[in-house]
């Protein structure tokens, strides 16, 4: 009703208005700024870390007298370690002739993450597809709030939870030789990455659109077809993304691996014997390691192996993902 | 109204951590068998001279003599001597020669767990033992069970003794498990039938001391025998300085090395420094 208007309205000068307008105009790309500041310095934080973890491991391949007791032979291949005894692959920086073989570590941490994957795939799909699919919702607030609170528990708590039951448990349970090894240390980083795998995997099932399931459920598929044939392969670029998550977790993950893996440098692929991993090797080393030494070097370049890992493994999966939705994309509704 | 707590507990905490930081602290860091030890003695220390601020962490005799060289600490606790590569570095760094002073003396002892048929070994078998070549107890007159090593990281001076003292320097059993401290040792030890460890004599509690052979005759880690030197793996525990000591740190040792101090030594477990 603009007749209605009183006419010192209407007359008001406009200058303010302009000038509040260019002021939130002016706000506005302050903002914009600060946000773009905020997302950039991620990046720049990320890369400057990957500079700084590379820059300090580079004496290894530099500098003469580290490459010397650290060349990549010593890395990669055999060497003696005792009279009479075949060549090995072992870990011992400190010893009076270093051992710096990377393949005990590299070894250790796959084992201990492929224990962990192995519990904890499956438990953590299921329990998303029983949550998202077949649970009351009621019940399902309750669980997933449930397994949420397991991701707080701090790791450090979980490791001595390993080292004080879990170990004694799955000895009697299985008669090992040795109490602390892989698996107790893999069962008890699967409690740590259930969580992740979980809750990621419950949103995937969840971002499903509900014409999928009604479409199956009219042509007479069950409810249990319906959700492991249409809604789970649907979902799977975000099931995919969770076990990424879960994995990176695990290969990063120290305290448990600490406390509960026996630590002990050897290659072998034996699930119950003692085991090392890359993570657990730099923590547990990195308080004697005098800055600029040889051993420091090699405990950076173990955090740039860890750091490298870890980005290949979310780059191949990114491509996959993207793959797979494109395909999608271009397939006839 | 809710923000007042956080505020005043942040507030707290800088003036605490201002507090340590001031000149009057003394920064105490290493062997994480003397950590109980010099905590006892910085806590009566501390009582007699309110005005003097002591903290003692571990992590190790390595870890403390690497933070002395980085002068991220005042005072190394070793339990071991020096290698020639940490000497060097000290000596670069201040220009002197640095101060090693010994303080109490420990014996380093063999445990296993309670149920254990073995009470003794010479020190050859614990030697052949803990390089890996026995693996199995039946070898020794035990059970038919496999050996479980528990030995100490890398840091520790401890195990750089047995190292020394015991294996020529050579390297612990590749299937040894080293763990982060001396009271790890002892509790991974006193849960598991087949395992056999090491430590200081002082930490000893739920395990079974092995007792060593020498010359045909098996010596217990009694006190007694520590004392005489009677049981072989005895050494010196010791305070390292970057320069030699002066004001409260000077003040701390004198008083550490009194009858008093070494009297509180006795009562940690440790033995007193002749």
């Amino acid at each position: 009703m603009p007749g209605a208007l009183h006419p010192a309205v209407v007359s008001r000068p406009t200058p303010p208005v302009e000038g509040a307008r260019r002021r939130s105009a002016h706000w506005d790309k302050v903002v914009e700024g600060l946000v773009t500041v905020a997302g950039g310095a991620g990046l720049v934080l990320l890369v400057l870390m990957m500079i700084f973890v590379v820059r300090e491991a580079l004496p290894l391949f530099l500098d003469p007298t580290q490459r010397e007791h650290a060349s990549l032979a010593k890395l990669l291949l055999p060497q003696p370690w005792r009279v009479g005894h075949p060549e090995a692959l072992l870990w011992n920086p400190t010893s009076q002739v270093p051992k710096v073989s990377l393949w005990p570590l590299a070894v250790g941490t796959l084992k201990v993450t492929f224990v962990a994957l192995v519990v904890a795939a499956p438990l953590g799909i299921v329990a998303a597809l029983f949550t998202s699919e077949f649970a009351a919702p009621r019940l399902r607030v309750w669980l997933k709030s449930g397994v949420e609170l397991l991701a707080g528990i701090p790791s450090v708590v979980l490791g001595a939870f390993a080292l004080m039951t879990l170990a004694t448990v799955l000895q009697t349970a299985f008669g090992l030789d040795f109490r602390l090894n892989a698996l107790v240390a893999g069962v008890a980083m699967s409690l740590a990455i259930v969580p992740v795998i979980y809750t990621l995997t419950d949103d995937a099932l969840r971002a499903v659109p509900p014409t999928y399931r009604e479409a199956s459920l009219a042509l007479g598929a069950t409810r249990w077809e319906t959700a492991v044939r249409v809604v789970l392969p649907a979902a799977s670029p975000g099931v995919l993304g969770a076990l990424v998550l879960g994995v990176g977790r695990a290969v990063g993950e120290t305290m448990i691996v600490l406390m509960a893996s026996g630590n002990a440098a050897v290659g072998s692929v034996n699930l119950a014997e003692p085991t090392r991993t890359l993570s657990a090797t730099i923590a547990a080393e990195m308080g004697e390691a005098v800055s600029g030494s040889m051993h420091a070097s090699l405990l950076f370049l173990l955090g740039a192996l860890l750091f490298g890992f870890n980005l290949l493994l979310n780059l191949t999966a990114g491509a996959w993902v993207r793959a797979r939705l494109h395909r999608r994309e271009r397939e006839p509704a | 109204m809710t923000a007042r707590p956080p505020v005043r507990a942040l507030a707290a905490a800088l003036a605490v951590l201002s507090a340590t930081a001031s000149a009057g602290t003394l920064t105490i860091k290493g062997s994480d068998t003397m950590v109980t030890l010099v905590q006892r003695w910085a806590r009566t220390f501390r009582e007699q001279n309110p005005d003097v601020r002591i903290q003692v962490t571990g992590g190790g005799s390595g870890t403390g003599l690497a933070a002395l060289v980085e002068g991220s600490t005042d005072l190394a606790m070793s339990s071991r001597p020096l290698a020639p590569v940490e000497v060097e570095r000290l000596t670069a760094k201040t220009g002197h020669a640095p101060a090693v002073i010994s303080v109490a003396r420990d014996g380093v002892t063999f445990f296993v767990h309670p149920s254990n048929p073995i009470t003794s070994m010479t020190p050859g078998r614990l030697a052949s033992v803990l390089l890996g070549d026995v693996a199995r107890w039946s070898e020794l007159g035990g059970p038919d069970r496999r050996i479980i090593l528990y030995t100490r990281e890398t840091t520790s001076g401890t195990s750089e003794y047995v190292r020394a003292s015991l294996l020529s320097h050579q390297d612990f059993a590749p299937l040894s498990q080293p763990l982060p401290g001396t009271g790890a040792v002892v509790n991974a030890v006193s849960r598991e039938p087949f395992a056999l460890g090491f430590g200081g004599a002082a930490f000893a509690k739920g395990v079974r001391p092995l007792a060593v052979e020498v010359d045909g005759q098996a010596v217990a880690p009694t006190p007694d025998a520590v004392r005489s030197g009677r049981y072989p793996f005895t050494r010196a525990v010791t305070f390292v300085f970057a320069r030699p000591p002066s004001g409260d740190a000077r003040r701390f040792v004198e008083w550490v090395l009194s009858d008093e101090g070494q009297a509180l030594a006795v009562a940690a477990g440790f033995f007193p420094v002749t």
